[in-house]
C-alpha cells in the first residue's frame, strides 16, 4: 500500500491534496461530504483584514471545462476568522490531521502586514499569502504581475509573520521563474500557484459583459495544462517547496503535478462537480502508485525532470 | 445536518407539460431526509463533462415510506436538458438536501391562516410545503401562477384549503398576476416561490399590510454549501447571505428592501 504522507513546511499531511482557497470555505462544510483523513490541508476561504461583501452583479459562469468566478474574496475579516472560522479548522485538524492553513489577501501593504502579524499570533499553522486575486480591483493581483511589487510586499510581511509563509502566485505574472526568485528572496517558505487566469465572459442577450469587473478568474481543467507548465517553471527557478493548482480534478492530473516537482497539490473547482474531489484525487493517486509499484511520493517527486 | 453525496437510482422521469418534467429518484438515507424548501445538486453526466456544475433543484415531494423524492423541474438548458434523458434505473449523482427550506413548525407555531404563493416552476417546492403544513394540521390557501398552462395542481386538492390560478395568457383561471388573487391582509403569514420580479411585488404587498413573508430565492450556485460564497445575496444588513446555505429561504423583509 502506497504511503502519501507528504511533508510539507515542518508538518506532515494526510496526503498531499490540500483544497484550494475559495472552494472549500473553511473546511467544515465539507466534512461530511468527504473522508478528511485522506486530505493533507486545508486552505481557508481567502480574508482581508477588514471584512468585506465581495462583487456584486454575476459571481459564476461556466466554461468549457471550468468556470469564471468574481467573488471578490467577500470574508468576514481577519479578527473574525480567529475568533470563529478558525477554531472550527482546528478542530478538523485534531479530528483528522488537516493542515490549517490561511489564506491572506489585501487591498494595501499596510493591510497584509497588519494581517499577517494577527495571524503570525494566531494557531493557525501556514499563511498563504494571496498576491494573485484577480478580482479586487486595489491590491490583490497587482502585486502579483511585477516581480519588484511581490518581492517587497513579501518581505514586509515576512518581517511580520512568524509562521511558515506560502505565496500563492497568480499565472498573469510577467515572468513565472522571475517572480519565484523574487518571492524566495525576499523570504518565502513556499510556493503555491496557479491561482486563476483573468477572463472574460459577454452575455449575448444583454449585450455587454457577464461581469460587473469585466474581467473576472478562470479555473477547473481547461487552466490545467497552463498551470503544470508554471508549476515546472517555478520548481526549476526555486529551492523552496512548490505546491501546485489549478484543475486538478484527477489523481492522474495531481500525478502530473508532483512528478514535475512539486510537493504537494491543491484541489479547487473540482469540489463543486464531485464534492468527493480532494478524497477522490487522494485514492486515485493511492490506486496508481499500488498497480505501479511507488511506496511513497518521494520516488516519484519531478522525475519527469531527469528528462530534461 | 449537512449534505450526504450518493449515486441515486431514477424510478420515473415523466414528461408533466411542455418543458416540464418530473423525477423520481430512490432516497434511502433517512439521516439525511429534506424537508420543504431544501434543495439539492442533481449530475445526470460525468465530474469530467459539461456542464461543469451540477444542478441545484427544490425538492417536490419527498415519500419516507417509498424512500423516494420527487424533483418538479423545467429543461432550461445544457443541464436539465442531460437530467431530462435520465431513464428509469439510470443513476446520477445526487448531493443534498441542502439550505434552510421552510421552517414549518415554527410557521405551524406562529400562523394560523397561511397563503401559498407559487409562480410557473416556483410552485415546485410548495407541494412539499403545503404537504408539511397540512400535516401539521394547517391547510393552506394556494395561489399559482402559470404563464399558460397549470401544472402538478390535482394532488393539491386533499392537502389545501383553497387552490386558485391565474394564467398570463387568461387560458385557465384569473387572466393576470397571481398577486392579484389575495389580499395579504386576509393571511398570518405569506409564503412564497417564483421569479424574482414576482416575489418583489409579493414582498412588497405583504409588507403594506403588515403580514410577513418569506420568500424561496434562486441563485446561480457553485458548492451549494456555503463554501464558495459564488450565490451571495445581498441583504437588508448589508453583509450578504449565501442563497444556498443561509437560504434559500429569506425573511422578505431581509432580501427585498
Amino acid at each position: 500500500m502506497a504511503d502519501l504522507k507528504t511533508n510539507l513546511l515542518g508538518f506532515t499531511m494526510n496526503s498531499p491534496v490540500i483544497g484550494a482557497s475559495g472552494t472549500v470555505g473553511y473546511g467544515v462544510e465539507y466534512e461530511e461530504l468527504a473522508d478528511f483523513s485522506r486530505i493533507g490541508g486545508i486552505s481557508g476561504k481567502g480574508l482581508t483584514l477588514h471584512g468585506q461583501y465581495g462583487n456584486k452583479g454575476e459571481r459564476l459562469w461556466e466554461t468549457p471545462s471550468g468556470l469564471i468566478n468574481s467573488i471578490g474574496l467577500q470574508n468576514p475579516g481577519v479578527q473574525h476568522f480567529i475568533d470563529v472560522e478558525l477554531n472550527e479548522m482546528l478542530e478538523l485538524k485534531q479530528k483528522y490531521g488537516t493542515v490549517t492553513i490561511a489564506n491572506l489577501g489585501g487591498h494595501s501593504e499596510e493591510e497584509y502586514v497588519e494581517g499577517a502579524a494577527m495571524l503570525s499570533d494566531s494557531a493557525v499553522d501556514i499563511v498563504e499569502l494571496n498576491i494573485s486575486c484577480p478580482n479586487v480591483k486595489v491590491g490583490g493581483m497587482a502585486y502579483g504581475v511585477k516581480a519588484d511589487a511581490a518581492g517587497e510586499v513579501v518581505r514586509m510581511v515576512r518581517a511580520a509573520c512568524k509562521k511558515p509563509l506560502m505565496v500563492k502566485l497568480s499565472p498573469q505574472a510577467e515572468n513565472i521563474p522571475e517572480m519565484c526568485k523574487a518571492v524566495e528572496a525576499a523570504g518565502a517558505d513556499a510556493i503555491s500557484l496557479t491561482n486563476t487566469f483573468q477572463a472574460c465572459a459577454i452575455d449575448l442577450e444583454k449585450r455587454r459583459p457577464v461581469f460587473n469587473n469585466i474581467f473576472a478568474g478562470l479555473s477547473g481543467p481547461a487552466v490545467r495544462p497552463i498551470a503544470l507548465r508554471m508549476v515546472w517553471q517555478a520548481v526549476g527557478a526555486v529551492n523552496i517547496p512548490v505546491v501546485g493548482l489549478g484543475g486538478i480534478a484527477t489523481g492522474r492530473d495531481a500525478l502530473e503535478f508532483i512528478m514535475a516537482g512539486a510537493t504537494a497539490v491543491q484541489v479547487g473547482a473540482a469540489n463543486f462537480a464531485n464534492p468527493r474531489a480532494m478524497e477522490t484525487v487522494a485514492q486515485e493517486m493511492e490506486a496508481w502508485m499500488d498497480a505501479h509499484g511507488v511506496k511513497t511520493l518521494d520516488e516519484i517527486r519531478g522525475c519527469a525532470r531527469n528528462a530534461e | 445536518m449537512r449534505a450526504a453525496c450518493c449515486e441515486a437510482t431514477v424510478l420515473r422521469n415523466e414528461v408533466i407539460a411542455p418543458d416540464i418534467r418530473l423525477l423520481t429518484a430512490v432516497w434511502r438515507d433517512r439521516d439525511h431526509a429534506p424537508h420543504a424548501g431544501q434543495f439539492f445538486t442533481l449530475r445526470a453526466w460525468g465530474a469530467d463533462e459539461a456542464p461543469f456544475l451540477s444542478r441545484p433543484i427544490s425538492v417536490h415531494r419527498w415519500n419516507p415510506d417509498s424512500s423516494t423524492i420527487e424533483f418538479l423541474y423545467q429543461v432550461v438548458g445544457e443541464g436539465t436538458e442531460k437530467i431530462a434523458q435520465l431513464k428509469m434505473k439510470d443513476t446520477f449523482q445526487l448531493t443534498g438536501p441542502m439550505g434552510n427550506g421552510f421552517d414549518v413548525p415554527e410557521i405551524l407555531r406562529k400562523y394560523k391562516k397561511i397563503a401559498v404563493v407559487g409562480g410557473g416552476i416556483g410552485t415546485a417546492p410548495m407541494f412539499q410545503l403545503t404537504r408539511e403544513l397540512a400535516a401539521g394540521g394547517v391547510k393552506p390557501d394556494v395561489f399559482f401562477g402559470f404563464r399558460d398552462t397549470p401544472y402538478c395542481m390535482e394532488e393539491y386538492r386533499s392537502i389545501a384549503n383553497l387552490v386558485k390560478v391565474s394564467t398570463d395568457t387568461g387560458a385557465v383561471g384569473f387572466h393576470g398576476f397571481v398577486t392579484q388573487l389575495y389580499d395579504p391582509a386576509d393571511y398570518d403569514v405569506v409564503l412564497v416561490c417564483g421569479p424574482t420580479v414576482m416575489m418583489k411585488n409579493a414582498a412588497r404587498l405583504c409588507a403594506e399590510k403588515g403580514t410577513p413573508c418569506f420568500v424561496s430565492m434562486e441563485k446561480k450556485m457553485a458548492c451549494g454549501i456555503g463554501a464558495c460564497l459564488g450565490c451571495t445575496c445581498e441583504t437588508r444588513g448589508g453583509e450578504g447571505k449565501s442563497v444556498c446555505k443561509n437560504g434559500p429561504v429569506f425573511d422578505a423583509t431581509e432580501v427585498f428592501f
